[in-house]
């Protein structure tokens, strides 16, 4: 694990040139982290601090501040469930509840075969089609508890 | 019957998600062959039947269908392309969606493909940019945008123009101009329509603001919950500097500008100018007290000016129009059109553009084509979590700044969610609250812990536990974050309550009194129950009830156990015959 985490960091380092050594390189080096890794493992911190010139604590500091970071790895898929207004007034809430209980799991958790992770998202912009949930990168609207499963089962028949 | 010129498809992310890709994908393959074209498009507004497809015939007359699906979109090819006659049963239902709608934001979103230049062109862009770096004077164009009477659509409403003149006076050789695309209000998604659908306008208004100003540089500040927008105008800034339009001595000029495209990484605060600031130089994004303006000290102590994507979008129409012509549009201060993105429950959900001065009432009404179901309109939420809701019996108010603020809710950045009768208010509020509570910096007391008290007596009223003394601590509470907190975050968050409580009492009363939901939607209220009579004992319910409350009554009938039962509903959603009851 540790020989992995070395090669990660090096790996990373090759992606930070692109960007100034400067303090407003943090989040753009957070997100090219998080779009490598899936999550900010501690020693990304280390290095985005070194090489941005700023104390680690400050790296710390923006990267639980914003939304979009997590320090856990995700699960194969993710599964991003609006609760935004539009979505909310449909009953989005509902759904949340049905997906905890399929998939066993509290908000931000993972399944524990690692295929899925739920999440749960202010708005997705997709207001007309609410309630909406986002699997990676496809978006499924309308939904009710019938059509969550059925996607559920789309993606676990392909998982295996 | 004019001949079939063009086929369009509406691939924005709310298209895509309906299916839009495998109809345009299809149509693309069968037209090929007869050297017809297959455009995407933008978004063509009409969400309510998405996935869209436009037939555009050689005399300029435009079908819209929708939804499509692939067996439908077979016979738009067999019947209207080949065949030249539209297929009536399968256009879009318009009743009256643009009938009172004006377009200048959106006047080319669903028109033409973002991603060529040339269609830009051909309707007129960078014209405006063209005509200012030959013929206009920095001021000439400041002075054109006041005349306009042009504010800030991010939803404070500042006048463009003056803001532009503030930044333009200061000395210093650098200055920054960022383009707000962080679009956190849940609920709301006009930015993201105008940077998939026409990202070109939106850099052509930065441009002018550049040149207006004097600055080199801009920043588009982009979610990145966005991703299809941030390609998007990446791709747009590719493109315009090949061509000239951005970078080094723009259009043979003395000026010279550059864009860049940041990416928000999710905080709701970010939308407030100071915190956007801090965000982009790479800290916390925590908003800090003003004066100094961002206009005076920005970016990295530079002035800078940030303006809104709509507002920025609107900048190439006013200076290829005049200033005049757009302030012809609307009301004596609120001029020009606003974007809206219609939610809820409405007929016709989707983007619409309107003159200000338009009312509620005509916009949910009519070009929203009213409440679906045969349910009652109860109330519009407008401005996001800042905003309020405002009662059905205020459907005559115009949609400008002054006339929304002084019935306590603001113009927002074009939110505006419908309610009807199934929707709690109390509920309702306490959803808006505990998105702001939850989005809260910390920095302010008021903001960090008014909120959180707040949220926690709203919670307390929803489960039952609410006391009559809670009403007016919510009442005060609300005044007193408004009043002291630094930025709109927290001058705006309690309004969905305090409106709510002005407006929609009563349902406050009912919860704390009564412990009755009058909308039926808060759990801890309610009651299930089966109707003997009714019942066919057919254990639908029985089987689906996820804690077995569900058991045999004296006779063929079920019955719930008050104890075991959770109200999930779904005894209601499975019974086909109606005879689980709700109170």
């Amino acid at each position: 694990m540790a020989g992995q985490t070395s090669l990660a960091a090096g790996r990373w380092s090759r992606g930070f040139r692109r960007f100034p050594r400067r303090e407003s390189s943090v989040i753009p080096l957070l997100q090219l982290v998080q779009e490598q890794e899936g999550y900010i493992p501690p020693e990304a911190v280390r290095a985005i601090a070194r090489y941005a010139g700023v104390p680690e604590a400050q790296v710390y500091g923006v990267a639980t501040f914003y939304a979009q970071f997590r320090f856990q790895p995700r699960g194969r898929h993710v599964i991003r469930l609006c609760q935004g207004t539009a979505c909310h007034v449909q009953g989005a809430d509902a759904l949340l509840e049905h997906l905890k209980e399929r998939l066993g799991v509290e908000e931000g958790g993972t399944t524990a075969d690692g295929l899925f992770t739920l999440e749960v998202v202010r708005c997705l912009g997709c207001c007309s089609l609410a309630p909406v949930m986002m699997v990676d990168e496809a978006t499924y609207g309308r939904l009710t508890r019938r059509t969550v499963d059925q996607v559920l089962a789309q993606y676990r028949k392909e998982g295996r | 019957m004019s001949r079939v010129a063009e086929v369009q498809v509406g691939l924005a992310s709310c298209g895509v998600a309906a299916g839009a890709e495998p109809v345009f994908r299809f149509l693309a393959e069968r037209l090929a062959s007869k050297g017809l074209r297959v455009k995407p498009v933008g978004c063509l507004g009409m969400c309510f039947c998405e996935p869209l497809v436009a037939v555009v015939t050689a005399d300029g007359q435009r079908f819209v269908y929708g939804p499509v699906d692939l067996k439908r979109a077979e016979r738009i090819v067999a019947e209207h392309v080949q065949g030249g006659t539209p297929v009536e049963d399968l256009l879009a239902p318009e009743d009256g969606f643009f009938r009172k709608q004006v377009r200048i934001v959106l006047e080319n979103c669903g028109e033409i493909d973002p991603t060529s230049l040339d269609e830009y062109l051909a309707r007129g862009g960078y014209q405006a940019l063209r005509r200012a770096l030959r013929e206009m004077t920095p001021q000439e164009v400041i002075a054109e945008v006041t005349k306009s009477g042009l504010r800030g659509r991010g939803g404070a409403g500042f006048p463009t123009g003056t803001k532009w003149a503030f930044a333009a006076r200061e000395k210093d050789p650098v200055k920054f101009v960022v383009c707000n695309g962080d679009e956190g209000d849940p609920g709301a998604f006009m930015d993201r329509s105008v940077l998939e659908g026409d990202p070109h306008r939106v850099l052509e208004g930065m441009i002018l603001a550049g040149y207006a100003i004097g600055a080199q540089e801009g920043i588009v500040y982009v979610r990145a919950e966005y991703p299809l927008a941030v390609r998007r105008v990446r791709q747009a800034i590719a493109e315009a500097e090949a061509r000239g339009f951005l970078g080094r001595n723009i259009l043979g000029s003395s000026f010279s500008f550059r864009i860049t495209v940041k990416e928000g990484a999710g905080a709701f605060v970010c939308g407030e100018e100071t915190a956007l600031i801090a965000s982009v130089e790479g800290r916390r994004g925590m908003p800090r007290r003003r004066p100094p303006y961002p206009t005076q000290s920005g970016l990295w102590g530079h002035p800078t000016v940030i303006n809104n994507v709509e507002t920025l979008a609107n900048v190439p129409w006013i200076l290829r129009h005049g200033g005049e012509a757009f302030a012809r549009l609307g009301t004596a201060t609120s001029k020009g059109t606003k974007v809206f993105a219609l939610a809820g429950k409405v007929r016709h959900s989707g983007l619409v553009e309107i003159p200000m001065g338009l009312t509620l009432g005509e916009l949910v009404l009519e070009v929203g084509g009213g409440i679906p179901g045969g349910r009652a309109f109860k109330a519009v939420q407008i401005g996001g979590p800042s905003g309020g809701c405002l009662p059905a019996s205020l459907a005559h108010v115009p949609v400008d700044y002054e006339s929304l603020k002084e019935h306590g809710a603001i113009m927002g950045s074009g939110g505006l969610i419908v309610m009807d009768e199934d929707t709690c208010m109390v509920e309702v509020a306490r959803f808006f609250l505990d998105f702001t509570q939850k989005e809260s910096c910390g920095k302010c007391t008021f903001c960090r812990v008014g909120t959180k008290r707040m949220l926690e007596i709203l919670t307390r009223i929803v489960e039952g536990k609410g006391t009559p003394a809670d009403l007016d601590a919510l009442w005060d509470l609300g005044q007193k974050v408004k009043a002291h907190s630094l930025c709109g975050l927290g001058q705006t968050a309690p309004n969905p309550v305090l409106t709510t409580l002005r407006y929609f009492r009563e349902e406050y009363e009912a919860h704390v009194r009564e412990k009755r939901c009058p909308a039926k939607v808060c759990r801890a209220l309610l009651t299930y129950r089966i109707v003997p009579e009714l019942c066919r004992d057919c254990k639908l319910c029985t089987r689906a009830c996820p804690t077995g409350a569900i058991v045999q009554g004296a006779g063929r009938f079920q019955v719930i156990q008050e104890a075991q039962c959770i109200r999930c509903g779904r005894c209601r959603e499975v019974c086909p015959f109606g005879a689980v009851e709700v109170r």
